[in-house]
Formats: C-alpha cells, structure tokens, sequence
C-alpha cells in the first residue's frame, strides 16, 4: 500500500439537491478498481480529525468522501461554531441526513475506478445514522461507531431530535459491524444487546465488538476518550469488514 | 451519544470573539464533550447572537468543579454591589 492520495473539498448534490460542501480523498493507486466509503462525521461536525480520518480511508485504498452535514446552517463557519449552531437546532433531520449520504454514495460510484461497491460509516450521532443511511439505500457495508439512539429516545431535556429507528431493522440493506465502547451510556451495552437481537430476528448479517475500558468516542485520537488498544482493534476490524464487503 | 440538557436563556451585553466585539442576545449552557479541553466531559456556555450567524460566538469549556467556582464567583460579586445598582 503506497499511502499516496489526493484530499480536496468538492461540492455534491445532497437532499433536495442542495449544493453541499464535502471531504473527498481518493488514493493515487492508479486503474484498480476500488471501493467507496461515505463518512459521517461526528456531532462536533466537519472537523479537521474527521476529516483525518477520511484521508486515512484513502491512505487504506478506499474513496471516502465526507458531506459537511451542517453546511446549510453554518457554510463557511468555523467547525465547532456549525456545530454549536446544529446542536442548537436538535441536529441533523433524518430524511435530511439520508438524502445527502446518497448524494455522497451516487457522487462515489461515479468516480473513475470505482468498483460500484459504497460502504458507510459514523461515529458518535454518525452511528446511528450510518444504520439510518444502511436501511434507506442500497449500500454494501456499513459500520456503527457507538451511535445511540438507534433502540432508545434521548431523555427528556436533550434537545437533539432523535428517535427511535430499530424499526428500520428489516429494511437494512447490507451487512453492519457495530463498535462500541462497555463504559458507553449512549448507547449503552444492554441498548447495543437489544439491537443486536432485533437484527438476529430478522436475518440480517452484523458483527458487533464492544470494548473493555473504553467509553464513547474511544476512535477519537485528540480527545481524552481516546482509547489506542480499542481503536487500534476497531480500525483492524474495520479493515476486515470493508476488505470483505468492498474491496474488489 | 454526545448530548445532554441544554439551558437555553436570553441575555443582554456584549462579548468579544473572533471578529471582536458583537451584542449578545442568547447563551446555551450544557455539560457535555468538550472540543478543546482535555475532560471527558465540561460544561459549555456559548454566548451568542444567532442573528449575526454561526461565528457570532464566545465559547468556554469549564471542569464542573471550575463551572461551580465560576457561577459562586458571578453570585458573590452581584451580592457585592450596592442593590440600586443591580436592579
């Protein structure tokens, strides 16, 4: 793997064909055909770690492309102002959400070299809405990173907007690795259980790890939830599932 | 999941950010993960003016235990002040 890639920010067409800004990283590999990636990023927004973790996709032999989900509140704000902004708001529609993950996926599959193959992937709030993007589209693989609010509603006083969507469980379109941290409380592990269980009733193919020691946002590398021994085992899984569900 | 309560309360004064000073109308106050400061958790106070945009925004990250210290020191020093002039 050569490492060498080309990040820049492009411009898709998200839901209702709004104009939005997004991270693109693609890797210098040449004619292989390859797969996709779309990212979401976490509630703290369209950061620079977020979009870190995009090139490390591409670093990897993957497309990934990340849309700036509070680009209609905040374009050009500095990350956290959007965020600040967006959480105010109670976050990022679903139907919103949905329509710009396959704006992203759509922008994806038309890129020269790839393979047609589009996973997903999110952290924190992501989590929940990469399993949202995976039962409203046809993708190929998705990964949940400690996204709460999938089995359960945010308690009273929260003013993020979400609710429920295990409903969804049947429509899910690909198989779902879920990695999650045993000190979590959103979601916590008996939530993580019960998902795990719905998903079992109706056949759909998931793997889910949850670690030891590690809380929510163990992924994130410059904030104290930093958990090397569970992230360095996360991206190893990871590059597992994508290897066997994207890849050529 | 990174979200807890938010207070949302509407206030009156100035603040200084990026762009200097700027009229504040609203401030958020939450505990919840912090982007800067190294806690797993902080309380958050955004004073803003959402009518000038997403960058009208002063933002502090405080440890509960410096929140507590801040809210008993803006008390005391209310407290201090002669009430005609507070009223």
């Amino acid at each position: 793997m050569s490492e060498e890639l080309t990040a820049q920010t492009v411009s898709l067409a998200g839901f209702g064909g709004d104009e939005i800004e997004a991270y693109l990283a693609v890797p210098d590999a040449g004619a292989t055909a390859r797969g996709s990636v779309v990212v979401i990023h976490h509630m703290p927004g369209y950061d620079s770690s977020s979009k870190e973790i995009v090139r490390k996709f591409a670093a990897n032999g993957y497309a990934a492309l990340m849309p700036n989900l509070y680009y209609r509140e905040a374009p050009g704000a500095n990350p956290d102002d959007a965020a600040a902004t967006a959480r105010a708001n109670g976050g990022v529609p679903d139907e919103r959400l949905v329509g710009d993950v396959a704006g992203a996926s759509d922008y994806l599959r038309a890129l020269e070299g790839s393979n047609g193959k589009v996973g997903v992937i999110g952290y924190c709030s992501g989590g929940r809405q990469s399993f949202l993007a995976a039962c409203s589209m046809p993708l190929d693989a998705a990964v949940d990173c400690y996204g709460a609010f999938i089995m359960s509603t945010p308690p009273p006083g929260m003013p993020l907007k979400a609710h429920p969507i295990a409903n969804l469980a049947p429509d899910l379109s690909c198989p779902l690795l879920g990695l999650f941290g045993a000190d979590d409380q959103f979601p916590t592990p008996e939530e993580i259980a019960e998902l795990s269980k719905v998903l079992d009733e109706h056949g759909k193919p998931h793997e889910f790890h949850t670690y030891e020691g590690a809380g929510h946002a163990f992924f994130a590398v410059d904030r104290i939830a930093y958990r090397p021994e569970a992230a360095n085992d996360g991206w190893q899984r990871i590059w597992d599932f994508y290897g066997r569900y994207l890849a050529s | 999941m990174c979200t807890y309560n938010t207070e949302k309360v509407e206030i009156t004064g100035s603040g200084k950010g990026a762009s200097g000073w700027f009229s504040l109308t609203d401030a958020t106050v939450y505990f919840d993960h912090p982007v800067h400061a190294m806690a797993e958790h902080t309380l958050n106070i955004d004073f803003l003016n959402p009518a000038r945009g997403p960058s009208a925004r002063v933002a502090v990250e405080l440890t509960a235990e410096s929140a507590r210290a801040l809210a008993a020191a803006i008390e005391a020093a209310l407290a201090a002040v002669p009430a005609a002039l507070v009223s």
